[in-house]
């Protein structure tokens, strides 16, 4: 059983932000990690392997950098990488999943797993764009997933409950926090990973046209930090009563959420 | 001429607050764009409501529990039909489910999860914070029609006061065999969801173990809000990750959020600093917390907290 991922390589969530021209952000020194929700996507790709055999397959758009990020998902044991080269910062979320499909559809596939969203952009749309534009079911922000013969099932996680769905294969899974443990790169994997040749593709080689794809529909035209809190009154908390008041009060009359 | 189509969610027979607020900006968007506000729902009990929120229309689809794939062709029905500019839908779980797949088979743009939105230039142009609040991107949506989720909390419901709205009737969408909702599962003790809650009480490492989280939990209950929770704790297995707030959790902008034992972790401060206010309780005064803090207590949470607890049951009895 095949499946493929889809990883974006994204800021690190611990650094700080800064803009470069009023547009994009300032990449000079910035880390990039694989974005955490395509970890939980990985592993639960990785567990199918280990359980029913066949590839797991890595696919990322965007520039050089992102082959570090697929070096890193082929030593936690993806089998196989492709790296869509361009500027996937210039596209709108339709443009990337426009991108994803066409280069997925080379690739034998079962499911088509996506973190539920890139940490960052914070869109969550590319998934299930994918799935309409190949005409897949989705389950998306999956905390559970079994496999078994031609369907999945799959817990989703919804406003204070849970839903579990059952979805015919081809699927595309959007995986959530808590789906599974990610597992760390092994140093027989890293080993393993460097025999492993990163094909590479472009957009032309897709059959699609830079024009559908970069600064379409949805464009950017600032970008800005929030206004720098103050910090408010600090009062010291010696006599919890008393703080306990003055917090009532904050609460009643300024909040006025009571 | 219809502009604007806004996705009425309705639960247990009213309308979500977060589509409540997404008619609202709806209304306010056709206004400006000059035509109609309208409203996709199934469940026709929702006229009253969305007319008072200034839907003109209602359209009704025969579907009853979400699945994607026939909730997708009956919008594509009615967005064939009425060629709206806009199509606004409230950014809970359903709505952030439907917006990319409608968006796809429109061949179309979706600006997701906006705290602003306002029509210009004959464009879409949305507000939305991005790398989970430690920055706001303005984007124009350049498509027709033009689709954005909402961020519920960060647009006020307000009522128009129209009549209901009237019910259309749209034709049933062919039944999907690649989905099938088996169960849903609602925890017996409904709690708030981070997600929508007006009011939100965070614990952080601060609370030492998981069975303190009760402390949390009981103020939570006392002022009827949500229960948050950082990272470290989510790490810990001491609370589920749907509490959890910042980048790898929920962003989340209530009208008050208090936060007892939290340091501030900048991923935390991203999930939360556009609360509208903030409390925050922590015995380090140097704690990150107290930058973002309207009102900083600088003190022993196991103490402070009951007492506040206390305090809000005693102001709520009287």
């Amino acid at each position: 059983m095949n499946s493929v991922v889809c990883i974006a390589q994204v800021p690190d969530t611990e650094a700080r932000i800064k803009i470069a021209d009023g547009r994009r952000i300032d990449e000079t020194g910035l880390k990039f990690i694989v974005s955490p929700y395509d970890e939980f996507a990985l592993e639960a790709a990785i567990r199918v392997k280990e359980a029913r055999g066949g590839d797991v397959a890595v696919v990322s758009f965007g520039p050089d950098r992102v082959q570090q990020a697929l070096r890193e998902c082929l030593a936690r044991g993806a089998t196989k990488a492709l790296h869509i080269k361009g500027e996937s910062g210039s596209a709108d979320a339709l443009g990337i999943a426009k991108t994803l499909a066409a280069a997925i559809k080379s690739v034998p596939h079962d499911l088509l797993f996506f973190g539920k969203q890139g940490v960052g952009t914070d869109n969550s749309l590319v998934g299930p764009m994918v799935a309409e534009i190949l005409g897949y079911p989705q389950v998306n922000v999956v905390t559970h997933l079994e496999v078994g013969e031609g369907k999945i099932t799959a817990h989703r996680e919804i406003e204070g409950a849970e839903e579990i769905l059952e979805a015919s294969m081809p699927a595309v899974i959007t995986a959530q926090k808590g789906l599974n443990e990610p597992r760390y790169a092994s140093l027989k994997g890293i080993m393993a990973a460097k025999k492993i040749a990163i094909e590479t593709k472009t957009l032309a080689d897709l059959g699609l046209q830079e024009s559908e794809i970069l600064n379409q529909r949805v464009t950017v035209v600032a970008l800005e930090l929030p206004p720098e809190k103050s910090g408010g009154r600090k009062i010291d908390g010696g006599d919890a009563a008393a703080a306990a008041k003055k917090i009532l009060e904050y609460i009643r009359e300024e909040a006025k959420a009571l | 001429m219809a502009r604007v189509v806004v996705f009425a969610e309705v639960k247990d027979g009213r309308l979500k607050k977060a589509s409540r607020e997404a008619l609202t900006i709806g209304r306010k968007l056709a206004q400006t764009a000059g035509g109609d506000l309208v409203a996709f729902a199934v469940d026709r009990a929702a006229a009253e409501e969305a007319g008072r929120y200034g839907a003109k229309r209602l359209y009704v689809a025969p579907l009853t529990a979400y699945t994607t794939g026939p909730f997708t062709t009956a919008l594509k029905q009615l967005v064939d039909q009425v060629k709206p500019s806009i199509i606004l839908l409230a950014g809970t779980s359903n709505g952030r489910d439907l917006a990319p797949r409608i968006a796809a088979r429109l061949n179309v743009g979706v600006a997701s999860d906006v705290d602003r939105l306002e029509w210009t230039g004959g464009k879409l142009r949305a507000r939305r914070p991005v790398y989970s609040g430690k920055a706001f991107a303005t984007v124009e949506v350049s498509s027709t029609p033009a689709i954005a989720t909402t961020r519920p909390n960060a647009f006020t419901a307000e009522e128009a006061g129209g009549g209901a709205a009237e019910v259309v009737q749209i034709a049933a969408p062919a039944s999907d065999d690649k989905v099938k909702l088996i169960e849903t599962k609602t925890p017996e003790a409904e709690e708030l969801t981070i997600a929508e809650a007006d009011i939100i009480v965070s614990g952080g490492r601060g609370l030492k173990e998981a069975a303190n989280f009760s402390l949390i939990r009981d103020l939570a209950h006392a002022i009827g809000g949500a229960v948050g929770a950082s990272r470290a704790t989510v790490d810990a297995g001491w609370i589920d990750h749907q509490h959890q707030v910042g980048q790898t959790g929920r962003v989340v902008s209530p009208n008050l959020y208090i936060a007892a034992g939290v340091s501030g972790a900048i991923q935390h401060l991203a999930g939360m600093s556009s609360s509208k206010h903030i409390v925050a309780i922590n015995k380090d005064p140097e704690a990150p917390i107290f930058r973002v803090a309207d009102l900083g207590v600088v003190g022993d949470l196991f103490q402070i907290v009951p007492a506040l607890t206390e305090a809000v049951k005693k102001a709520k009895a009287h």
